[in-house]
Order: structure tokens, then sequence, then C-alpha cells
């Protein structure tokens, strides 16, 4: 594909490689988180890690919009197929995270719920549409990307004035999990990120400056091709050389310092921020997350339905909160891979391919990183 | 999730829509968070939406930078500094 394929050209991945490992210097060690899950799939997929010197380790961090969502978001979301009968719509990676009680989305359905997977907003739109007797909520999660498609769907319900459909609004911000990994007291040390590639189109390189300000933390945004991740690594090698910290942009095909403008608007039309969000691993992060704002109370499946959101710890032995904190490898669970696989997920990192635990698994040919 | 993938818009078609050419599929998005978009043109895409066009001048330099990274190292073997 167009694109595409010219930016996994092997060859050229190698080249990028002789000159990490050239430039890297060796009495030095390299701690960079790739934030995003979709780098976490690229660098297993295609085997990055293994490019790299000893010394140039990566971190994953908590940007797979799955993996954070605790169990008590999806338990609220079952609750409502379940409890209240609704056409529960949503994408497909949501499907399978395990809630209380051995329950998933996947399960529930096999029971009976009307749980329906969707690939776009738009097919829950023509659900509520197509079934004006029945209630229909749309389970909306994800970072900054999938935020405005959620908005369209909401603006467009206004206008049709569709009144049987709500969404149940778990759309969480990345600079503030950002934030929150370089708060933690005694937390992961890190020398750089890898920043986001798709969210970052809608947001701009912008709102990393902070870090690179007032942490002294060099970011790079990267697409999500194996050649940008490797050019990105080698981009926040030169500035840690350099001592320097600045917002780096390697993805300039698609962003820009200010982000797409008409998406952003659209978004703060609709949302406002939410006062605390719980997240998995990072725990309850003020400003964190967004909720629809007054005008648009009505398609708030929260109020709707009245139906609260109840924290519910994680199964005993999954590690995915230490994991999403960059401070634990998914090696390091004691059930990854036995008790824990993709088939049957324990923990929320195992579901999708952008979850650390599910890409190590999937690729097989990680190494130990020590972090 | 985050998942997303340029596509060549190949048709406008009514209500903010586009057809494009996915890998040889032709499938219909929508174009309601991008602007002026043409025929021709590459946008990313992702759960059904065009999230930003592709600026196709930068995709080209980036890929420039990569070649010229990799005639560098080229010259560096040939002259023996990079061992
Ligand atoms: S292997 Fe499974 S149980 Fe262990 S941390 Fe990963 S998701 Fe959780």
């Amino acid at each position: 594909m167009k694109y595409v394929d010219e930016f996994r050209d092997g060859e050229l991945a190698k080249n990028i490689a002789a000159h990490i490992a050239r430039e890297a210097e060796p009495q030095k060690i390299y701690r960079l988180m790739e934030f995003c899950g979709g780098h976490t799939h690229a660098i297993s997929r295609y085997g990055l890690a293994d490019l790299l010197p000893a010394n140039v380790r990566l971190i994953h961090g908590p940007g797979c919009p799955v993996c954070v969502l605790p169990v008590g978001r999806v338990d609220q979301a079952i609750r409502l197929a379940t409890e209240q009968g609704v056409i529960l719509c949503t994408y497909a990676d949501t499907m399978r995270v395990p809630a209380s009680d051995k329950l998933t989305l996947m399960r529930a359905k096999a029971a009976g719920a009307d749980v329906r997977m969707i690939y776009s907003t738009q097919d829950a739109l023509k659900i509520a549409r197509d079934n004006p007797a029945r209630e229909v909520v749309f389970l909306a999660i994800g970072f900054e990307t999938t935020t405005p498609p959620t908005a369209v769907a909401v603006k467009q319900v206004q206008t049709e004035s569709i009144n049987n459909f709500s969404i149940l609004c778990n759309h969480v911000l990345t600079p503030a999990a950002m934030h929150a990994i370089l708060a933690v007291a005694g937390g992961v040390a890190l020398d750089g990120f890898i920043g986001p590639a798709h969210v970052s189109t809608v947001i701009g390189s912008e709102p990393y400056e902070v870090f690179a300000r007032d942490y002294a933390k060099p970011v790079v945004i990267a697409g999500f091709e194996p050649l940008d991740v490797l050019q990105a690594i080698l981009m926040l090698i030169r500035q840690i050389n350099q001592g320097r910290a600045a917002v780096e942009n390697e993805f300039t095909r698609a962003v820009s310092r200010s982000g797409n403008l008409k998406a952003q608007a659209l978004v703060s039309e609709v949302f406002e921020l939410r006062e605390f969000f719980e997240w998995r691993g990072l725990g309850t992060l003020p400003l964190s997350a967004l909720k629809l704002r007054a005008e648009f109370a009505a398609f708030d499946a929260e109020l709707k339905f009245n139906c609260e959101y109840v924290a519910v710890p994680d199964h005993k032995a999954c590690e995915c909160a230490a994991i999403l904190r960059g401070e634990k490898m998914p090696q390091q669970c004691k059930i990854f891979g036995t008790v824990c696989t993709p088939e049957n997920p324990v923990g929320s990192c195992m579901v999708s391919s952008e979850g650390a635990c599910a890409a190590h698994y999937s690729f097989g040919r990680f190494r130990e990183t020590k972090v | 999730m985050c998942l997303a993938i340029p596509v060549r818009v190949e048709q406008l078609t009514p209500g903010d829509n586009a057809i494009v050419n996915l890998g040889g599929v032709r499938k219909e998005i929508s174009l309601s968070l991008v602007e002026d978009v043409a025929v021709g043109d590459y946008v990313i895409l992702h759960v059904g939406y065009a999230l930003q066009k592709l600026d196709v001048d930068e995709a080209e330099q980036t890929l420039a930078l990569f070649a010229e990274l990799n005639a560098h190292t080229d010259a560096q073997l040939a002259d023996g500094s990079l061992a």
C-alpha cells in the first residue's frame, strides 16, 4: 500500500539501526517510553527491539485504550445490556476485556444480552434509527483519536432528534496520562518519549511542549511504521546526547503543531473535562478524561440510566497496573502465557494487539528488557 | 484501536462522505472531521473517519531523509570511517 510499504523497508531499517548503534554512547542507558499501543504493536511485530543495542531500552506506556479501561467500566456496560435491556454497541477490542464474575461483553452476548460489535459510530447511529423502540448505548472508549468520531455522532443525534441513543463515555486524555507517569513517586525512570502518532494528528505537537520544558524530557512524535519508530529513536538519542529536551516531529506527513482544529473544535463543543476518572494502573486522575457537556446530558447513558461507576480491583495475579506504569514487563507476570493468553485473557493487556502482554505473546521474539 | 492507515480518496459522496481505496477494497468513509479533501488526496482513516489529510510532500521528504542517511552510511563504509 502506498505510504505504508515504503516505511517498512528492511534495508533502510537496518541502516537506521546502524546509526543508532553508532551514536548511542555505550556508558549511557537510554530508557525510552513508547506511550502508544500502536507503537508497542509495531515494535513487537517487526522485532525492532532486536535491532537496538542493549543500552537502548524501550518501555511500554499506558497508551492502549482497552488496557487502561478499569474492570468497573466494563461492568457498567454489561449491566446496561443485561439489567436495562439496551442494545450495547462497542468496538471489537472491548468485547473480550475481562470484567467481574468471569464475564466479558462477549460472554454476556452469548448469554443473551444484545451486544453488537461496530466498526464506526455511524453504525451505532444506524442501529438507533433502525430500532426506534429500543434504547441504544454506545460504549465510547479511546484517546483523542476516537473522541472526534464520537462527537460527530452526538451532534448528529441532536440534529436529527434521535432520542433512543446515548453514550457511556470513557474518552481519556494522553497528556494527562503522561503527567501521571512522570509524577509517580519512585516510578519508572525515563529519558524520553516516543510520542503518539494518530493522537497527535488530532491534538498536534504543542500539548507535549510542557514535558520538554517542565520535566526536561525529549519527545519525538513518530508514525506507526517501523522506519518511523527507528528514526524517532535515533532522534531521541541525538537529543539526549546533546543534553537537549525538545518536542520534535518525525511524523510531519500527518502531524502539525496545532493539529486538526476542526476536530478539536467539535470535541470541545460536545465534551468537557471530567473532574476525576479512574484508570487501570494509573489510579484516579483529576482532569484526565471527558464527559458530555450539560447541553448534551440527554445523551449521557450514566445519567439516563442512573448507572454509576463502581470501582473493582484487578485479578490478584495480574500485573497490568505495573505494566501500564512502565514498571514491569509482561514476562514478569507469573501467569503470562500460561493461565493468561490472548484466547483466555485474565487482564486487559492481553486482549488487544496493542496491549503489551498480547504484543509480547503474539510476536514471541521478545527479549528480556530490564526496567 | 488507534491503528489507522493512509487511504486514497477515489470519489466524494453526499453527506460529507467519500469512497476510498483500502488496499483494493472500496469503502465509504466520513469526511466530517477534515476540510478541503479532493479526489486523489490521501487521508488517515480511523474507525470510519478521515482524521487528517496526509501531506504527500512531507512524506516524500521523510523518505528522502531515510535515503540520504543510507547514502551517508554507504559513503562512510567506503571510506572506512564506519567500522
Ligand atoms: S499476562 Fe495477563 S494477567 Fe499477567 S499482566 Fe498481562 S494481562 Fe495481566
